[in-house]
């Protein structure tokens, strides 16, 4: 490792470094490329300098797309700051385009004035053409208005490796490390955390690692040591302040299967998790299937229809029994719910909502699947509906909903989202021991027992799992006697049996904390209501303008359905209600047959998050009206 | 020492419930219900363990008569159900119990999953050929030509058969018999029980109101002797009222023949010998229809491997190896993690 002693050395040009307060970059290159690794890899370095930070991974939904096209083109994007970061960001200051494909695509997202990274090498004839550029846009003045630094990126890789003995190809695959290390530069990262996960990732291809390692000194050293255009020397970003205690990095799919883990651990029971692959819900599958030691037993069934239904039935064996889809694999698992609904067991549903109709854009994010997960089945069906905000909210969100699936014997719904799925943020560690535990008790009693005799307070039926003496008994999703569980047509009943159904589930309202305001007053001219991934964007859009004076505050949703006690209230003390959602209007919806209130909303189904210009623009517009 | 008291041997109406029976008068699934409970007591597992899982369908009525744990759940999704209960429970002993449409129309896929993933359950598919509880609709295993409110001209479709998918899907136990078939039927059953894995049993069941004397032509008093041949593993194929009929393969050609000992110079040891355990032969025996050859009644194939809950368990022993799965917090901070400090 030539260049590792030298690597907490002070660069040259560290004196000039000039100081930000955030920054925004965006890695681009061919799904070939390896943009998502030297994006997590940034993220990683950027998280241990002490910045808070937000990521959003952009990818296409083809594996390979041809090389060189726009369709091909993934991107990862972080917004990193010495102050509280909520979104991936903006427009950016800086995008690294590993080929013309990828300056084409994501040019629209930069900011006038802002860097462009580019590896000449990659703007032939051929590769222009695919990219639907006339001429080369680095000489034909296209590109006046940004400062672009451009390099033989592939060239200074090819020479950097050529002691490792890659063949061309191989060599060429480091090209992303060089790019990474480069950035690494200009904005002072340390490079040690990726060498390590390096060396630990290709401890058995020795060439490999050393070829990468050494592409990204050479990237690094070029900054150091190279007269760089436009006198950049570099920036800087100082620490955010930030609470102390132990961090990670965490994704929401991460999140996700931890809190699961962690629900079924206070319950007390044992997980079984079954699932179909599907895009962008997949990853959860193949975290929990690598937790086995936490007692977790994890099912690639058939199809999605299976995958519910062996959930369900491993629930009524008394595990914890959890599915997970995304909305098309949803819309199949409907039939089930209703059963799960009708014979009163727990169960959690995960949804990582992607943008539709139909098969719609998988890689893309949308949260569109509200009205599905609360309305969306046959009959009366009333069901338990939790909301994800951020990547590290979905730990405790999976915690809530196993409490609540087990203690209300229900189906709970967690509407999370691609974006979130995939994107990433330093988590402050929780110490578990913090968390209540709520451990299940399943009816062993039989002197009395009766199916569906209710407990007072929560209306949940007794959980008999088969292999208990004495409480032999037949459910099924035929209507059934209010208590003893028989088979019942009679009409009385099954408008009780209906009533009480929904009467349970309203009743976890109670079971609830009251709905908080995020940032701003209880009561005022505008409330921002959101759910989900917009969080971050909403809220930072409140609090800049609640800097500038103006009265609006942000309310966020953890709870979709029931929705919480005090929310109708809490609504009602605001002049004007703004509903940002990347769907056509569905919590706009609901909130206004709900609580008859005059909420607008702010609509975006682009398959992109929500900018916070986007939303500031809308509160003043309401605001002025 | 302790003296453990031997649990009081139960009795067919240990396991009736206080249900009203509701199937039609005559139904073949009244005698398959008397079976199961003749039969179950002799098995010997507690009633607590045993679970029984249906679809819809006339069949699926099956476990509100069961005193035993029951799941009546959706269409053509039991198997998947009780593929869900195996997972989290593997002690318990599942009964899947179906029907033609439930089994093989809307729930054809989650039957091939089951029997491939080799479950380890009892599948018990009534064949009635007919949708009996939508009132007389052809089904999946209806002859073509099958006259029906939804094929007034008859049916165009053919018939799929039952036993020869599950050998298919790769079934390691395949079995068949008659409702009326009241002492055969609790011996399958209770071959079906000790099989380790998913066993799949076809019964020809008579649906007396849509499709009344479907079986006959092989099951009816007159011709069962010779239109049946009731298979046992060692024995030769043999079949008829006089025991004079038997199997062989054609001389010249990869296909079933009957044959007559005593003439044209057969004798018994030119007929096949029944072994469960032959892939080929059990193929062949779930394809022979009247006239030209008898039904094969009994266990066609039974040639066990471990069980689906045998792999979780091994998976789930080598994955304890990496610790015991208590330390949630360990969890939470595998991998990279930083301190921030004041």
């Amino acid at each position: 490792m030539p260049r590792q002693e030298t690597l907490n050395e002070e660069s040259p040009h560290s004196q000039g470094r000039q100081e930000l307060g955030s920054a925004v970059v965006r890695f681009a290159g061919d799904s070939g490329d390896g943009i998502q690794f030297i994006g997590s890899q940034f993220t990683q370095s950027t998280a241990m300098s002490g910045n808070d930070l937000a990521t959003f991974p952009d990818f296409p939904a083809e594996i390979r797309a041809p090389a060189g096209t726009t369709f091909g083109v993934s991107a990862f994007q972080i917004n990193f700051g010495a102050d509280v970061i909520k979104t991936s960001g903006d427009d950016c200051d800086m995008i690294v385009a590993l080929n013309p494909a990828a300056l084409k695509v994501e040019l629209p997202e930069l900011k006038k004035g802002g860097f462009i990274i580019a590896d000449t090498a990659t703007f032939t004839e051929r590769n222009l053409h695919k990219a639907h550029f006339d001429s080369n846009p680095l000489e034909d003045g296209t590109l006046d208005a940004y400062q672009v630094i451009e390099f033989d990126i592939s060239k200074l890789t090819m020479e950097a490796v050529k002691d490792f003995g890659l063949n061309k190809k191989g060599a060429l695959r480091c090209k992303n490390m060089w790019a990474l290390g480069f950035v690494y530069w200009i904005y002072n990262r340390d490079r040690q955390p990726t060498i390590d996960w390096l060396k630990e990732k290709f401890a058995n291809k020795a060439d490999v690692a050393g070829a990468n390692i050494a592409a990204l000194n050479a990237g690094h050293a070029l900054g150091e040591t190279a007269e760089m255009p436009h006198d950049i020397l570099g920036f800087s970003i100082g620490k955010a302040n930030i609470q102390p205690g132990e961090y990670r990095t965490v994704t929401g799919a991460e999140a996700l299967t931890w809190g699961l883990v962690t629900g079924a651990k206070l319950v007390d029971l044992k997980l079984t998790f079954c699932s179909y692959p599907i895009t962008p819900a997949s990853s959860i599958l193949h975290y929990l299937s690598n937790l086995m030691e936490y007692d977790v037993v994890t099912f690639q069934a058939e199809d999605e229809i299976a995958a519910i239904c062996s959930a369900i039935g491993a629930s009524y064996a008394g595990t914890l029994g959890v599915t997970s889809s995304s909305g098309p694999g949803i819309a199949l698992k409907g039939e089930a719910m209703g059963l799960a609904i009708n014979t009163e067991l727990p169960l959690v549903i995960i949804n990582s909502q992607r943008a539709g109709p139909s098969t719609g854009m998988p890689t893309k994010t949308e949260q569109s699947d509200l009205f599905q997960a609360v309305f969306g089945r046959n009959a009366d069906s009333p069901l338990v509906v939790l909301a994800t905000r951020s990547p590290s909210d979905c730990f405790d969100v999976a915690i809530e909903a196993v409490r609540l699936a087990t203690r209300y014997m229900t189906p709970v719904i967690v509407l999370t989202d691609g974006y979130i799925s995939n994107a990433a943020e330093p988590w402050l560690i929780p110490d578990v021991e913090d968390y209540e535990q709520t451990p299940v008790k399943f009816r062993t009693k039989p002197e009395g027992f009766k199916p569906f005799l209710r407990d007072e307070v929560t209306l949940a039926r007794p959980w008999a799992i088969p292999g208990t003496p004495g409480l032999e008994h037949r459910i099924g999703g035929l209507e059934k006697d209010s208590e003893t569980g028989h088979i019942s047509y009679d009409a009385e009943n099954h408008q009780r049996m209906t009533n009480v159904r929904a009467a349970k589930i309203n009743g976890i309202a109670n079971d609830l904390p009251a709905q908080k305001v995020e940032d701003g007053a209880e009561e005022g001219q505008l409330a921002v209501v959101g759910w989900g991934s917009t969080y971050g964007p909403i809220n930072r859009a409140v609090s800049t303008l609640r800097e500038e004076g103006l009265d609006v505050s942000h309310i966020h949703l953890r709870h979709i359905w029931p929705l919480p006690k005090n929310l109708g209230q809490l609504l009602g003390g605001f002049k004007k209600i703004l509903v940002p959602e990347m769907n056509n209007g569905q919590l706009v919806t609901l909130l206004r047959s709900q609580y008859l209130v005059n909420a607008q909303g702010l609509n975006k189904v682009s398959g992109q998050p929500f900018k916070i210009a986007e939303i500031e623009t809308a509160i003043r517009e309401r605001l002025e009206k | 020492m302790n003296v453990v008291t031997p649990p009081e041997k139960l009795t067919p109406k240990d396991f009736a419930t206080d249900q009203e029976v509701r199937w039609c008068p005559g139904c073949g699934d009244y005698a398959i219900l008397k079976a199961m409970q003749r039969t179950l007591p002799e098995i010997g597992v507690s009633k607590e363990n045993i679970v029984f899982v249906s679809g819809i369908g006339c069949a699926a009525r099956f476990p509100y008569y069961m005193d035993t744990y029951g799941f009546h759940t959706i269409h053509g999704r039991a198997p998947a159900f009780a593929t869900g209960i195996k997972l989290a429970n593997p002690d318990l002993d599942v009964w899947v119990v179906t029907g033609d449409g439930d089994a093989l129309s809307i729930g054809g896929n989650h039957l091939l999953h089951v029997l491939r993933r080799n479950v380890n359950l009892q599948i018990l598919l009534f064949n009635n050929e007919i949708y009996g509880l939508t009132k007389g609709q052809y089904s999946p295993t209806s002859r073509a030509g099958t006259r029906s409110p939804s094929t007034p001209y008859g049916s165009i479709e053919n018939p799929v058969s039952a036993t020869a998918l599950a050998l298919g899907a790769g079934a390691r136990f395949v079995a068949r018999s008659v409702d009326t078939m009241q002492a055969h039927l609790p011996e399958v059953f209770k071959r079906a029980h000790e099989h380790n894995g998913a066993s799949f049993v076809e019964i020809f069941q008579n649906c007396i109101v849509y499709n009344d004397g479907v079986f006959g032509e092989f099951t009816a008093r007159d011709v069962a002797d010779d239109s049946q041949v009731i298979l046992e593993h060692g024995k030769p194929l043999i079949f008829g009222k006089e025991k004079n009929l038997g199997l062989r393969v054609k001389p010249d050609l990869f296909e079933m023949e009957v044959v007559t000992i005593g003439k044209d110079g057969i004798s018994e040891k030119d007929i096949l010998v029944h072994d469960e355990t032959n892939r080929g032969l059990a193929d062949m025996l779930a394809r022979m229809e009247p006239p030209s050859l008898p039904v094969a009644i009994g266990v066609i194939f039974c040639h066990p491997t471990p069980s689906y809950e045998d792999g979780v368990k091994g998976h789930m022993n080598e994955a304890k190896k990496h610790g015991d799965g208590k330390d949630i917090n360990a969890l939470l901070r595998r991998g990279h993690t930083w301190t921030i400090t004041d």
